[in-house]
């Protein structure tokens, strides 16, 4: 698949949303809106709840107040997000390719096929291999490269850099960037720069705990 | 469709590669068969007639050793976060690993059974019997063991506590299994036993799946 | 906290705090303990000194004003944990979780009651303190039902997380528990015709209803009683959790 795919008109948008967990607040009265083609960074220091507030807007965690929308989206659509957090679900026994054409059936191959999604985050050479002997950093470009077999408009990254090198964090300018071009949203917590090429796509949500 | 098939390729392609879960589970499943004349004597006639009843708590127990594996891989790994945003709803996930566990924990017993039936003394006739009732009954263990692995999956020390969960809900399974086996004195009921098995395979895995992914869900929360 | 922000005034909300149901329910407490009392006072009166001796039993009968009370109760208490466990799936109640959780420990209890008491009827009735008969053995399945929750509440750190999955599994076994009853009753071949619901027919001299009924609205009393404190209990555990949990929290961030 050369062509783009281009996603249809979506707002992510939080009102007076709190997150927290085990019914403690972590950060309350957070407000935002991310559009097509924008992406939201998340940035502050451990324990302010970033990562909870990814899982929240995944649906995993319930929302402790507020709300958050997803304006555009119809209920036909199905499932609209690629979640990408701390663990990066590969399972060994099963090669590299195996693990990410499980996922591109299980989340529905609208994307770019496997193979090719295997290249463009540089594991096709070890595409036979069983996915145990992978290191943290191809770990993750094999996480990564999960969000580009399934075309789904919004992305939610937690830490993408974390074990990569600094081409991997290339890579990972290069997949957002692309992203943001279709049109799609990302919402990204991470302690180092991410700096998609247009800076106006970029806003920042800087977190900074109860207390 | 495509993405429920791709889930059960995948956990047999699994336990196929580990291979080492299967073999034990089919390994404690003869044993317990081993033990049993070493306890009660090697009376062959004894022995025949405790026979349904310890083919099917061997079975029983294997069973239910086996469910801790069936989410907490998955869980641990991140795997279930993710299937939570998957082209087909959870429940379906769910039954999907239901299904694919039914085919890797007790499929396996039911092939090393006619082992069992040779050594308990078992005869031709009711071990065909034995073999019906266990096909007929396993699937209800399946289901109720998923809902206690997915009970327990959230629990880091879980392991243990998901059979004592289960085992008093799964004493029906093990009345009408064995129920449809023996036919003692008196009238035969191991028709109308094997009709009751069938009912609640029907149930449980029918209920299963939606409580198994609601008790998953909450867990993650 | 984010809960404290909008006090409605309706009776449900103030309930649903767990400080204003223990602020609300705490002056009932007194008045259910003294009736509590006074109801097992006059029911055991009653059972000793104002009841009749079963002509084939004798005073063994006796055994009957503890042991139907309790194995009702077994059952009541299962009752109320499965109506607290949709409050706390479907309106996430919270004070449906902690319900739910006090009464397990004291369902355990009066089934456990109900067992003994019922092997200790057993051993001049049918010469052996257990028989593999119907009702005791579904009684004892329930018991390990029991443990089994108690132990499941146990082995979760996080009790609020614990909440929802506990209930779905209670609501698991109350589908399954007339399933077990069913099956158990066909098992049972020396299955007596039931032994007390059908007398409570009827059958049943007034002499011998009248204790047995104030004596289980006297168990019945002595649980509400029982649970409510433990209620009481849990809710201010949960505080001194949440309060230890927002203290290791500013201790880190600040």
């Amino acid at each position: 698949m050369t062509e783009r795919h281009v996603f249809g008109p979506l707002a992510l948008s939080a009102h007076a949303l709190a997150v927290g967990r085990g019914g403690i607040a972590l950060a309350q009265g957070l407000e935002f809106t991310v559009q097509n083609g924008k992406c939201l960074l998340l940035r502050g220091p451990n324990g302010v709840g970033k990562s909870t507030l990814l899982l929240t807007l995944a649906g995993i965690v319930e929302a402790l107040a507020g709300r958050f929308d997803l304006d555009g989206a119809t209920s036909e659509d199905g499932p609209l997000l690629h979640y990408c957090g701390h663990r990066n679900a590969i399972k060994p026994r099963l090669s590299v390719l195996e693990n990410l054409d499980f996922w591109a059936r299980i989340y529905g191959p609208t994307g770019v096929p496997p193979i090719a999604a295997l290249e463009t985050v540089g594991l096709d050479h070890v595409a036979g291999l069983d996915a145990g002997y992978l290191s943290a950093g191809q770990g993750r470009r094999l996480a990564l490269a999960r969000l580009l077999v399934t075309a789904r408009p919004l992305w939610l990254l937690d830490e993408p850099t974390a074990a990569l090198d600094s081409e991997g964090h290339d890579l990972i300018t290069r997949l957002i960037d692309a992203h943001l071009e279709a049109g799609g949203l990302v919402v990204a917590a991470t302690h180092d720069p991410i700096t998609p090429t247009d800076p106006n796509s970029v806003e920042t949500l800087v977190m900074a705990g109860l207390h | 469709m495509k993405a429920f098939t791709a889930l059960i390729t995948r956990e047999l392609r699994l336990s196929i590669r580990t291979g080492g879960d299967v073999l034990t589970l089919v390994l404690f499943f003869v044993m317990i068969g081993v033990v049993v004349p070493f306890a009660v004597g090697p009376d062959r006639a004894l022995l025949g007639r405790l026979a349904p009843g310890v083919v099917w708590i061997a079975a029983f127990l294997s069973m239910l050793l086996g469910l801790d594996r069936l989410f907490r891989a998955d869980h641990e790994d991140g795997t279930l976060i993710l299937l939570r945003h998957a082209d087909l709803p959870f429940s379906a996930v769910v039954a999907a690993k239901v299904m694919a566990h039914w085919i890797v924990s007790a499929v396996p017993l039911i092939v090393a059974s006619p082992l069992l039936a040779v050594m308990l003394a078992l005869d031709g006739a009711a071990f065909w019997r034995v073999v019906l009732s266990l096909l007929v009954g396993t699937p209800a263990l399946a289901a109720l063991g998923a809902i206690g692995a997915a009970v327990t999956v959230s629990i880091r020390r879980g392991g243990l506590i998901a059979p004592v969960l289960i085992l008093p809900l799964a004493v029906p399974v093990l009345i009408f299994g064995v129920g449809a086996i023996s036919t003692g004195p008196g009238p035969d009921l191991s028709g109308s036993a094997l009709l009751f098995l069938a009912a609640i395979s029907l149930i449980t895995l029918a209920l299963s799946p939606f409580a198994a992914a609601l008790a998953i869900s909450s867990g993650e929360d | 906290m984010t809960t404290d922000t909008a006090p409605k005034p309706s009776f449900w909300y103030r309930l649903a705090h767990p400080g204003q149901f223990v602020a609300l329910t705490r002056p009932w407490l007194w008045p259910l303990t003294l009736i509590t009392v006074a109801l097992f006072a006059v029911g055991l009166w009653f059972a000793f000194f104002n009841s009749p001796e079963d002509y084939q039993m004798g005073d063994t009968v006796r055994i009957m004003y503890i042991h139907v009370p309790t194995a009702w109760l077994s059952q009541f208490v299962y009752g109320l944990m499965a109506v607290s466990a949709i409050g706390s799936l479907v309106w996430r109640h919270p004070i449906a979780d902690v319900s739910m959780k006090a009464a397990a420990p004291l369902g355990a209890t009066f089934t456990a009651l109900a067992l003994f008491t019922g092997s200790l009827w057993g051993r001049p009735t049918w010469g052996t303190f257990w028989e593999w008969d119907g009702r005791m053995t579904s009684t004892l399945v329930l018991l390990l039902i029991y443990l089994g929750i108690v132990a499941l509440w146990r082995a979760f750190d996080d009790q609020l997380r614990a909440a929802r999955v506990i209930a779905v599994f209670t609501l698991v076994g109350a589908i399954n528990i007339p399933i077990i009853k069913f099956s158990v009753d066909w098992w049972s071949t020396l299955h007596q015709p039931s032994s007390v619901f059908t007398m409570s027919g009827p059958h049943m001299p007034p002499s011998i209803l009248t204790p047995l009924l104030v004596m289980a609205i006297a168990f019945t009393m002595l649980f509400l009683t029982l649970h409510l404190k433990a209620m009481h209990t849990e809710v201010a555990r949960r505080r001194l959790m949440a309060l230890q949990r927002q203290a290791a929290q500013t201790g880190k961030t600040a």
